[in-house]
């Protein structure tokens, strides 16, 4: 008995270590680019640039944390963008059109990118349509609804206590970072322990086995995109706090940056893989860069190659490791 | 070894003369030094449990994978490592054990695949065509060359391959394990296929660890065990018990342990079980203690009726009771909670979730906790319980199942479907793809499940595993059943001609 326990912590301190290892790439790569910005650039180093780096990625990474857990699905949701936008401009018109307070008008934003989520989930789950395919309609359609009724104008006029979300501070602290770590915490715990984080990882591994293991795919499926589209609105209401208005045009291009945060922090496009904590690796990294770029006064066009490069460098390093782990016979 | 060396004397050159070849993985040394001739127009049969190196000596041939060390003549020339395309060129073929098809393409395009023939990169559809029909011919599989290449059966897809081994014109056609996925009749064929091939001068080396098949088929046989040769001996040297003892390294005293049980009341009870175009009224029923095995040729419904009954396939209409009671299955969850079990054959595709750990994998189907959330000690203390139960042989119980021999994943998939408290279990082909050591205990354990009072049935296509182990055998033939065999009636031409629906035996 004792022999057993002794054994398994011993192994779990072994894994966990792995496990670090194989963000290593991510996470060395942040550190590195840490390290040099420091040296670089005398702005970098202050309190107020780096809480101006979480507070810029905060809605990246709230979205990525969605992202990831579709991903460990062997999804991908395309939509976020889009989503984000919609559920940011009709937060914001509940509250100036519709007279609604704050804080409820910001979750009927996050019940929008919900409502948008289950029809990703059902289209995925239950008509058998492609994931890639569903939310690509998705982005389409988000983004048309957001047009129609605003014509394609931003709308302004929130009352001024909605700007703490995406600009205020808690002693010192930004809001928008102290919901970035409330969002991972419980992104965290969904996965290491819950049935819907498991079986996320399950069905992305392999989906015919889940299905034999007796577990409700549709049912399950269907709450991943619920909840890649809610984040994704919730992305939307604090991307319009920061720019106090709601913005139809927001987030084009959006979607690319959480999948890439995500799979630069390990998670695989196959299914099967992908931690929370990884994805803030990656979130932070895209960031990093693209403040030090400013910083130092490189043409902004270069910081998109260097992301690029990031972006396979981390996944071949992330395929080299998992085929040394699997190549003996 | 030296009767061996003494046939090679003899009249033939070898066609391909591994020369202390090696091959070393981090950590793991799996090839090692490895010496080999392979006479032309001989069968030679490597032998050995899984991890023994086998299929790896048969990736540094094909030159899947370059050696650590030594080389390899083929007909006396030593040849330099330059990938697949290049063994082929030598003409040495590779037949796959998943056969490596376009599905969507049609027979021919798979036929020349990558050699098509034509010019400035234009297929001559027409010369494709016209070659496919006659080397289908040679392989016995008169079939229209323009047929999308997935509409063809597991045997006859086999077939397309051992073409394409033809068609670049083969001189060791190499087979891992060809009969796998079998049935008895189909393994005449292909055997049929082999004399052929070996007639015209082509060596076939030819992996196997189903012993029966292996004295059916070989001339030579290679044993290899922890990745040396053991041996290489003419078959007419060997026994079966010889065999097994060279390949484990020690005595294996019961292949198929059967059990002394008590038969007590009818468990399960499928009536009129029914599916268009697959499953004709099919009715059974498992008592407690029983093993009850389903025989028939592959496509015969064996695994179909198996996930029917457990709710992994819609059926048309049909009843299943459950100690007396009606069950409404419509998916595997349902079941699963009625207390049914089913075991894959297809364990990687279909079992297991290779990417998670071995706790993950036992505990998928009834996950400890409430409330949506997981109780992390209770599943590892599970975890640890079922390992030592079923001696999973692993230091750890959270590792990735895909680090584990084939013997050890089965016994994670079989802990899964204890842990769901299953009464009725289903074991579709337990034993394909795991060692004669690990076959034996698969076997003990599913023994000693039947002893506890669980109903079992067992699939499975090679008959010794079912003649043994059963007390009855219920024969299914093209989607119905044949008929129910007693332990006392037992005979393999009894099961196999109600298999095929001939009077005799064929």
């Amino acid at each position: 008995m004792t022999a057993t326990t002794e054994e398994q912590s011993r192994s779990t301190i072994r894994e966990r270590l792995s496990g670090v290892v194989s963000q290593l790439a991510a996470a060395g790569a942040l550190i590195v680019v840490f390290v040099f910005l420091s040296v670089a650039s005398p702005v970098f180093l202050s309190a107020d640039n780096l809480f101006n780096i979480g507070v810029q990625t905060s809605y990246t990474a709230v979205i990525a944390i969605g992202m990831t857990l579709v991903i460990i699905t062997a999804g991908i949701d395309l939509s976020v963008g889009s989503v984000a936008a919609l559920s940011g401009v009709v937060g914001v018109v509940l509250m100036t059109k519709a007279g609604i307070p704050v804080v409820p008008a910001i979750l009927g934003g996050v019940f929008v990118g919900g409502i948008c989520g289950l029809v990703n989930g059902l289209l995925v789950s239950v008509a058998g349509l492609n994931p890639f395919i569903a939310t690509l309609g998705m982005l389409s359609v988000a983004r048309g609804l957001v047009y129609i009724p605003t014509n394609a104008r931003a709308v302004f006029g929130a009352p001024d206590s909605f700007r703490l979300l995406g600009q205020g501070v808690i002693g010192s602290i930004p809001i928008p970072i102290i919901v970035v770590a409330v969002v991972a915490t419980i992104g965290y715990v969904v996965l290491s322990r819950t049935k819907l984080g498991r079986y996320a990882y399950a069905m992305g591994s392999n989906r015919e086995a889940a299905r034999l293991s007796g577990i409700p795919i549709k049912r399950y499926l269907t709450a991943v995109y619920v909840i890649s589209g809610a984040l994704a609105g919730f992305g939307g209401m604090i991307a319009s706090s920061q720019v106090d208005s709601g913005q139809p045009n927001f987030g084009m291009g959006l979607e690319l940056d959480a999948i890439a945060a995500a799979v630069i922090g390990g998670a695989s496009l196959f299914g099967g893989q992908g931690t929370v904590v990884g994805t803030l690796i990656g979130a932070f990294l895209i960031a990093l860069i693209r403040n030090g770029s400013v910083l130092l006064d490189v043409n902004i066009y270069y910081q998109q190659v260097i992301i690029g490069v990031v972006i396979w460098v981390a996944v071949l390093w992330d395929q080299y490791r998992r085929r040394r782990l699997t190549a003996a016979d | 070894m030296s009767s061996a060396e003494a046939q090679t004397k003899g009249a033939k050159e070898p066609v391909i003369r591994l020369r202390n070849i090696s091959k070393e993985f981090p950590g793991v040394l799996a090839v090692d030094e490895v010496n080999l001739d392979i006479l032309p127009g001989e069968v030679h049969v490597v032998a050995g449990e899984n991890g023994a190196g086998k299929s790896t000596l048969m990736k540094l041939l094909s030159q899947v994978e370059r050696p650590s060390g030594g080389g390899i003549e083929i007909s006396g020339e030593e040849v330099a490592f330059h990938g697949p395309r290049y063994a082929q060129s030598l003409g040495v073929a590779m037949v796959y054990q998943e056969f490596a098809l376009a599905p969507d393409l049609s027979v021919a395009e798979n036929l020349y695949m990558g050699r098509e023939p034509g010019r400035f990169g234009f297929v001559s559809r027409g010369a494709e065509r016209v070659e496919a029909g006659t080397l289908l011919g040679r392989v016995g599989l008169p079939i229209d060359p323009d047929l999308p290449t997935g509409r063809l059966t597991v045997a006859e897809q086999q077939r397309l391959e051992i073409a394409k081994a033809l068609a670049i014109d083969a001189k060791v056609v190499i087979m891992d394990e060809p009969t796998a996925t079998l049935a008895e009749k189909e393994i005449q064929d292909l055997f049929g296929v082999i004399q052929d091939l070996t007639a015209n001068d082509i060596a076939i080396l030819y992996i196997s660890y189903r012993l029966d098949e292996i004295f059916r088929i070989a001339d030579r046989v290679t044993v290899m065990r922890d990745g040396r040769v053991v041996d290489t001996l003419p078959v007419s040297d060997l026994d079966e018990d010889e065999l097994v003892h060279l390949m484990v390294g020690r005595e294996v005293k019961n292949l198929y342990p059967k059990p002394e049980t008590v038969i007590g009341d009818v468990l399960l009870r499928a009536r009129d079980i029914a599916r268009a175009g697959v499953l004709e009224n099919c009715s059974f029923e498992v008592r407690s203690g029983e093993i009850l095995g389903f025989a028939g040729l592959v496509g015969a419904g064996r695994t179909e009726l198996a996930r029917a009954v457990f709710g992994a396939d819609p059926v048309d209409s049909g009843t299943i009771e459950l100690e007396g009671q009606d069950l409404r299955i419509r998916n595997p969850k349902d079941a699963i909670e009625a207390g049914i079990g089913y075991l894959t054959e297809d364990r990687n595709g279909q079992g297991l979730a290779l990417q998670l750990g071995i706790d993950q994998n036992i505990t998928l189907a009834n996950l400890p906790g409430r409330f949506g959330f997981i109780n992390l000690g209770a599943e590892r203390r599970t975890a640890a319980r079922l390992r030592d139960e079923l001696k999973i042989r692993t230091p750890s119980v959270r590792r990735s199942v895909q680090v584990l021999s084939g013997g050890n994943q089965q016994k994670v998939v079989v802990a899964k479907s204890l842990e769901t408290k299953a009464r009725v279990l289903f074991f579709d082909e337990p034993a394909r793809g795991i060692d004669v050591g690990a076959k034996a205990e698969m076997f003990g354990l599913i023994g000693d499940l039947a002893k506890e009072g669980r109903g079992i049935v067992l699939i499975s296509s090679y008959l010794p595993e079912l003649l043994n182990m059963c007390d009855r055998i219920l024969v299914m033939r093209e989607g119905g059943v044949a008929g129910v065999v007693s332990r006392e009636d037992f005979s393999e031409e009894r099961v196999i001609s109600l298999a095929t629906g001939t009077k005799e035996a064929a």
